[in-house]
């Protein structure tokens, strides 16, 4: 990693404060990234606004309602409640890294099952429910929808999803 | 959000060294929750200190004694998810499993768990008075709306709760905390590191500046033949305990031999009375046992406006968890 410094001045130039922009390395959509960043920005900001990756969704930004659900290494996070600086060579998924040639069964799914209304929620209830089959804690339908509980939408297709996520999880997920 | 300095701690000396070379500063490890004290500025630190890449604490290792040494980094997911923790501490694995999502989860060590703070909702709004914020500015629960606030163990300047549902567990457990700090590492009773809010409830822990969570430890002792943690709340899933209860008992014969009770959601932490526990002892573990203990537990519990049905909520709580865990 390495760090450019920057120097920032309160309005009334009285104190001067130094903070540090830093370069990372990520690998995102198997592409790999470099961008300079502050210490605050999000990695929901970093993938939206430095990258423009705006498939991944801020709803709530405080990690209530799943909307920004990217995949890290392989493992399912909130994008909003973690600093980008923090994921230097990491390994990021998002939503649009996850069709090949051909839609991600998930994807074929949800428009199979009409799981969503508005979209807003989907791409975070995708790339969630691509992390719970990897997992592999959800057999029946009830823990399905359990292991989604961190993936609200507010259109209330949620039968429609567990449907979707069903319907790969028993006949299409092993073999992809 | 307030702008910070970032800092990229190699080891535990390191960490420690840095903190002292910047007062206003906090350890990040998940940040689920710090992000969003920060996002609201109720934290405002000047440098974030990055302890996730130091080496010898993101681990899940046996101890000598039989016991489990669950590394301060671990993340809740794969702590609860552990083989061991599944085998030989269920009631943990439960409990870990009850609180926040599948993301947090994935996302929130073990260390940063025993370090969240209140969800109080007068806390989280920099607009009105709260002494945990604050100090002496006065408590907007206590006369306010506060459904979700403590009957147990509260002051007259605080009556936030505890949120973890890990704890719970720990405390009923009778975990151990090892800590690292410039005078060298020491380690705490799980039931000596939360406080009560008195006359400081700005100090949620016993932690001292510059410290750092390095592991915790479970006696050899997991309960898994008879332990239940049962969480009510709002909704099903994804939401704070109104009241959680961690029951974990040893049973032969017909006859409790030994006995843990843990209580979530009621107190500023979490909450465990020995004369309950010891009542339990040698008894057989029936509706009405349980009901005698929860008797024990509660009998200083006072409710405010809004949360007096807790304490009616945790007295059946505490029996029907005790049935769950006899079977």
């Amino acid at each position: 990693m390495n760090n450019v410094s920057a120097v920032t001045k309160t309005p009334n130039g009285t104190e001067t404060k130094v903070f540090t922009k830093h370069c990372i390395s990520i690998t995102i959509n198997d592409r790999s990234e470099k961008l300079q960043v502050q210490p605050w920005v999000s990695l929901l900001d970093a993938l939206r606004e430095h990258l423009n990756l705006t498939g991944t969704k801020k709803g709530c930004d405080h990690g209530q309602c799943g909307a920004c659900t990217i995949l890290v290494d392989g493992k399912r996070i909130n994008s909003c409640l973690t600093f980008a600086i923090m994921y230097d060579g990491a390994d990021i998924t998002t939503i649009e890294g996850l069709a090949a040639e051909q839609l991600h069964p998930l994807q074929q799914a949800f428009i199979e099952h009409d799981a969503f209304q508005c979209g807003y929620c989907t791409p975070g209830q995708i790339c969630s429910a691509v992390g719970m089959l990897s997992e592999g804690h959800a057999h029946t339908r009830e823990e399905v929808k359990e292991l989604m509980s961190g993936n609200l939408c507010r259109c209330g297709a949620y039968t429609n999803i567990v449907d979707a996520i069903m319907e790969v999880k028993e006949s299409r997920y092993d073999s992809i | 959000m307030t702008p910070f300095n970032y800092l990229l701690a190699k080891d535990l000396e390191e960490a420690s060294t840095l903190s002292q070379q910047h007062a206003n500063s906090e350890f990040i490890s998940g940040g689920t929750n710090l992000i969003d004290l920060m996002k609201e500025n109720i934290s405002k630190p000047d440098a974030l200190i990055d302890i996730n890449k130091i080496s010898g604490i993101n681990e899940i290792e046996e101890l000598h004694d039989d016991g489990l040494r669950l590394g301060a980094l671990v993340k809740n997911a794969d702590t609860a998810y552990h083989p061991l923790v599944q085998k030989n501490y269920p009631l943990l694995s439960q409990a870990i499993l009850a609180g926040a999502s599948p993301q947090l989860r994935n996302m929130a060590s073990n260390g940063g768990n025993l370090l969240q703070r209140t969800r109080c909702y007068y806390f989280y709004d920099t607009a009105t008075p709260c002494n945990k914020r604050e100090p002496g500015t006065g408590c907007s629960a206590i006369g306010g709306y506060n459904r979700i606030h403590a009957i147990l163990g509260a002051s007259e300047n605080c009556i936030a709760v505890f949120p973890s549902d890990m704890c719970v567990a720990l405390a009923a457990l009778d975990a151990r905390i090892n800590i690292f700090g410039s005078d060298g590492t020491r380690t705490v009773a799980f039931a000596d590191f939360h406080r009560l809010p008195g006359d400081t409830p700005d100090l949620d822990n016993n932690l001292k500046p510059g410290e750092l969570i390095t592991s915790i430890d479970l006696p050899a002792e997991g309960f898994e033949f008879h332990s239940s943690y049962l969480k009510l709340r709002d909704r099903t899933s994804y939401a704070f305990a109104l009241v959680s209860v961690a029951t974990a008992l040893k049973i032969e014969d017909g006859i409790i031999k030994d006995a843990r009770l843990a209580l979530g959601g009621l107190a500023h932490r979490p909450w465990r009375d020995v004369k309950a526990e010891e009542f339990l002892k040698e008894k057989e573990p029936t509706a009405k046992n349980f009901s005698t203990a929860a008797d024990i537990i509660l009998r200083g519990a006072k409710g405010h406006e809004h949360n007096a049905f807790k304490i009616e909520l945790a007295r059946r709580a505490i029996i029907r968890n005790g049935l769950t865990a006899v079977n």
